[in-house]
Formats: C-alpha cells, sequence, structure tokens
C-alpha cells in the first residue's frame, strides 16, 4: 500500500507540492495527469526520494510505502529504492553489455551467486518481454538496440530488484508509437504484480492503461477517481476542462 | 545589390578569413615541425638513440637523457594522475555547490596559471631540501606532477560534468550507494574525456624544462639511473644545455636538433598510445 499524507514539498521558497493526500491502490496502474509544470513528475519521484538529489528541497508531510513513512529519520534510502523502482522518461541504459544492465541491480545490492544472477537476468527480460530480441545478443551493447527496446531493457533492469512499485515518468514520451504500444501492453501485463504510479502527458495514453486517475494542477491534486470518471463524467469542472482540451 | 547577394558576399569573405586563420596555423606547425627534421634527420642513428652521450656532448648519443625523460613521465603520472582524478571526483561530485567548492575551483585555475619555474624552486625547496630526496628522479617526478595536477584536476571535473544526469539517477532508482554509482556507471562514461586530459598533461610534462632544472636534471651523467634517488638526464634541459652550456657548441648543433626531434617523436608516440587507449574506451562504452 503507498500513499501520501498532507504532501507538501518545496524547491526553495517555491511550493511545488501543495497539501496533497492520496491513496494508491494496489496491483493497479495509476496515471498522473495534467499540464506540465503542475508537480505531477515531482510527486512521482517522492515515493523513492528522487527528489533528495535536487538541492533545495523541503519536504512536510508524510509518504508512506509499506506502512512506512519514507521521509523519516534514519530510513534506508538505498533499501527503498530497491523496494520502488522507477523507469525515466528518456532510455537511460548504462553503458555496459544488455546482461550487465539487467544485473547492474543485484550487483550493487550485494548479489554474487552467479547462477542467480543469470537466472533474474532472464526472467526480468521475460517479464519486460525482450528476452525473445535479445537472447541472442545478451553481451551486446544497449546502445545497440533501439529506442524502443531499450525502454524496455530499463524496465526490466528496474524488476530485477523485485520491487512493489513501479515508478513510470513519461516512459513512452521519447518513443514511436508501435514501441508506444509495446510499453502499454506491458504495463497492463505488470500491474498483476506491481502496484504502478505513471505520469503521462498523452491523454489517450492515461485513458488506456490506467485504472485510476489523478490530475494535478499547479501543484495541487485536483480530482482523484476511476480513470472512466475523470475522463467521462468528472466532479470539478476544471478536469472535465483539461480531458477534454480545453487547455493545458 | 541585392540582399541575398550581399549575404553570399558577407558569408564567403567570413569562411575565407576561417581558412586564412587554419591556414596560418598549419603552415607555421608545419614551417616548425620540418625545421627540426631536416636539421635533426642527419645525427639520427641507431647509435644515437642508444649510446651514452662522447666526447663533451658533440658525440655519442643521448640515451640516458632518452631513459631519464620516460622516467619523469612515467613517475610524475604515477602520482598526478590518481591524485588528480580522485580530487576532480571529490570536488565536482561529493563537495556541495558552495564558497569552499568555488574557492578550490578557483586555486586549482591559478595553480594551472603559475609558472613553471615557480614549481621547480617550489620543488627544490619541498622535495629537494625539506623532504631530503635531493636531485633525484623522484623529486623530479613530484614537481612535474604537481605541475600536470590543475590541468588533469579541471579535465576530470568537465568530463564529470558532460555525464548526463539521467544516468545517475538510474543508478541510483536501482538502490546503488553514490560510491558504486561514479565507480560502475559515470566513471566509464567519463574514462575517454579524462584520458584526453592526461595526453594533454604527458605532453606538457615530458617537455618541461624548468620544474626538472633544480630538482632532477644532470648536466652530464653517462649512465643509467638505478633508483629513484639517482639524478638523471633529460631530453628538454639537454636541449638547453646542448644550444646554450655546452662543451663545443658549434660541434653539438646538430646534436641539440637530433635531441629535439627525438622528444618531439616521443611525444607523439606517447599521445598517439594514449588515443588509441582512448578511443579503445569509448568503443568499449559505445558498442
Amino acid at each position: 500500500m503507498i500513499e501520501a499524507k498532507n504532501l507538501n514539498l518545496f524547491y526553495g521558497t517555491f511550493q511545488a507540492l501543495n497539501d496533497i493526500s492520496m491513496k494508491v491502490p494496489e496491483k493497479s496502474v495509476t496515471a498522473l495527469i495534467g499540464p506540465s509544470g503542475c508537480g505531477k513528475s515531482t510527486f512521482l519521484r517522492t515515493f523513492n526520494r528522487m527528489n533528495d538529489l535536487i538541492p533545495g528541497v523541503k519536504i512536510e508531510g508524510e509518504v508512506i510505502v509499506d506502512d512506512m513513512n519514507v521521509y523519516e529519520k534514519g530510513v534506508d534510502v538505498d533499501n527503498l529504492r530497491k523496494r520502488v523502482g522507477m523507469v525515466f522518461q528518456k532510455p537511460n541504459p548504462f553503458a555496459k553489455s544488455i546482461f550487465e544492465n539487467v544485473a547492474y541491480g543485484l550487483r550493487v545490492n550485494g548479489v554474487n551467486d552467479e547462477k542467480l544472477i543469470k537466472q533474474t537476468v532472464e526472467e526480468s527480460l521475460k517479464q519486460a518481454a525482450l528476452w525473445d530480441e535479445v537472447k541472442d545478443n545478451l553481451k551486446k551493447s544497449a546502445y545497440a538496440i533501439s529506442g524502443g527496446q531499450q525502454q524496455r531493457l530499463c524496465i526490466a533492469r528496474a524488476l530485477a530488484v523485485e520491487p512493489t512499485v513501479l515508478l513510470m515518468d513519461e516512459p513512452a514520451s521519447a518513443l514511436d508509437p508501435i514501441s508506444t504500444s509495446k510499453i502499454e501492453e506491458l504495463i497492463h501485463e505488470l500491474k498483476k504484480k506491481y502496484t504502478i504510479l505513471i505520469v503521462t502527458h498523452n491523454m489517450q495514453q492515461a485513458a488506456r492503461v490506467s485504472d485510476h486517475t489523478a490530475f494535478f494542477y499547479m501543484g495541487s491534486l485536483v480530482e482523484f477517481d476511476e480513470t472512466k470518471t475523470i475522463f467521462t463524467h468528472p466532479v470539478k469542472q476544471q478536469t472535465q476542462n483539461y480531458v477534454t482540451g480545453r487547455f493545458g | 545589390m541585392k540582399l541575398s547577394t550581399k549575404k553570399k558576399i558577407y558569408q564567403g569573405i567570413a569562411f575565407n578569413l576561417f581558412r586564412l586563420m587554419s591556414g596560418i596555423l598549419v603552415v607555421v606547425l608545419i614551417s616548425i615541425l620540418s625545421f627540426i627534421v631536416v636539421r635533426g634527420i642527419g645525427v639520427i642513428s641507431w647509435d644515437f638513440i642508444t649510446k651514452m652521450p662522447e666526447d663533451g656532448m658533440t658525440k655519442g648519443g643521448i640515451y640516458p637523457a632518452i631513459i631519464g625523460t620516460l622516467c619523469l613521465v612515467a613517475g610524475s603520472m604515477l602520482f598526478a594522475f590518481p591524485v588528480g582524478v580522485l580530487s576532480g571526483i571529490y570536488i565536482h561530485e561529493f563537495v556541495k555547490d558552495n564558497w569552499f567548492k568555488r574557492f578550490v575551483k578557483l586555486m586549482t585555475n591559478n595553480l594551472a596559471g603559475v609558472p613553471s619555474i615557480v614549481f621547480g624552486l617550489f620543488g627544490m625547496s619541498l622535495f629537494v631540501n625539506t623532504l631530503g630526496f635531493g636531485d633525484s628522479i623522484i623529486a623530479g617526478s613530484l614537481t612535474l606532477g604537481l605541475l600536470a595536477l590543475p590541468v588533469i584536476i579541471r579535465t576530470t571535473e568537465e568530463s564529470l560534468k558532460s555525464i548526463d544526469n539521467v544516468f545517475r539517477e538510474g543508478s541510483y532508482a536501482l538502490g546503488a550507494t553514490k560510491i558504486q554509482t561514479i565507480r560502475r556507471v559515470v566513471l566509464p562514461l567519463a574514462m575517454p574525456n579524462i584520458i584526453t586530459g592526461f595526453i594533454l598533461s604527458i605532453g606538457r610534462v615530458s617537455g618541461e624544462t624548468a620544474p626538472i632544472l633544480f630538482t632532477v636534471a644532470a648536466y652530464f651523467l653517462p649512465k643509467l639511473p638505478s633508483s629513484i634517488f639517482d639524478q638523471v638526464m633529460a631530453l628538454p634541459y639537454h636541449l638547453y644545455v646542448l644550444s646554450t652550456s655546452g662543451t663545443d657548441m658549434e660541434a653539438s648543433r646538430n646534436m641539440a636538433y637530433g635531441t629535439a626531434l627525438v622528444l618531439i617523436i616521443i611525444v607523439l608516440l606517447l599521445n598517439l598510445i594514449a588515443n588509441f587507449t582512448r578511443s579503445y574506451l569509448s568503443k568499449k562504452v559505445k558498442h
């Protein structure tokens, strides 16, 4: 179960998130939508404390992952990030072979058993629907495959450390339509096992892949409901305007 | 005149100006090189590069100076490369952007602008006298290493800065620590550029005369060093000696050009090796 409670976030004096409370349903896909700069990516990144890397960030309130406030003192951030996987906007495989990219998360977390690593790499690549395309080229550089394949490799890489939550920050925005639809199919498969939060600019994508949708505007959570409701009978006028393309 | 014609003329002038300037650069470089090759090639022979100097350095070879320079280049890089790369990593990855970081950067930049003779005096005072190394390979190498440090630190910093943050984030997102991220993800990407800084400093170090003047270089020492506490001859200093204070300068004039040629060839070879390493590393990263 993951949840935000009265979450405020400041970049210096600028308040990027404004008193956000939201329960993310387990083993389903929740889409975060809203115009650029509305805080949806910032919100996403509070779940694995990725905002810590930005100087001058101040956070108030709670973010609960596995019944624990991740911003409490003494939380092991490296361990949190192992449990909360993340896929970025631009495919960012490391300058290593396909195999070593997937094995990376295991190796940095102290797994030495080569047999186990090999097995996990294969399983992760299968889960990411990439195995059949790369199984003969595992030793090749990750930069030798297409952008869409690279993004699925990044998903496999995240799955290899067995997270329970998967954060996706516009995972298909840099990809062509065919690669995009492959990623969407994959998300559909993955939600059986993982709780998925996905930021997207693409309204159709949100409608296609998500079970719930949260609409953000200027740092506030305007509306959060089942995707069907958000796109057909939103309660707030702002949401209605946004999903019908009248602003944003 | 039509606007488009005017634009074309302007562009033509600009292009030709650029062409002229780069042309001048090439001409100057080629003249220097050919001048030295023409004057020096006559004395180059197997004996010249493998024999000791003879007859008051008017005959024989420059073998000990070649070995001396190689020792100094290797010694200074053994010191400066790890120290410089580690400092660069520390400054870029670990120090927060505050007055201290700016101060350290300012000092590094100033260090790069200090005249090399000052390094020589400092090296003599610290390594030769205070630490008691005497005129020795170790004192000379450390002095040359200090001279090369700022360049290595700066290029390390710049190379790290050029690595897109998405790679760091990708690594952190998998639960990697900062050290793991730097060592396994960032450094392999930055290494080809760091090597470039290394190449530049090899070139500079092997040709410096002033820093070795008071710390290691011997006027005439027809034997090879047996330890790092021995003095050696070195090519740049030998060149200086042959052309200003030799026993018979007319007789050793061509030897001087030969020495210059050998020095240039050594720098060229070292650069080639380093360049090869760089392209090998960047190929390993990209394919």
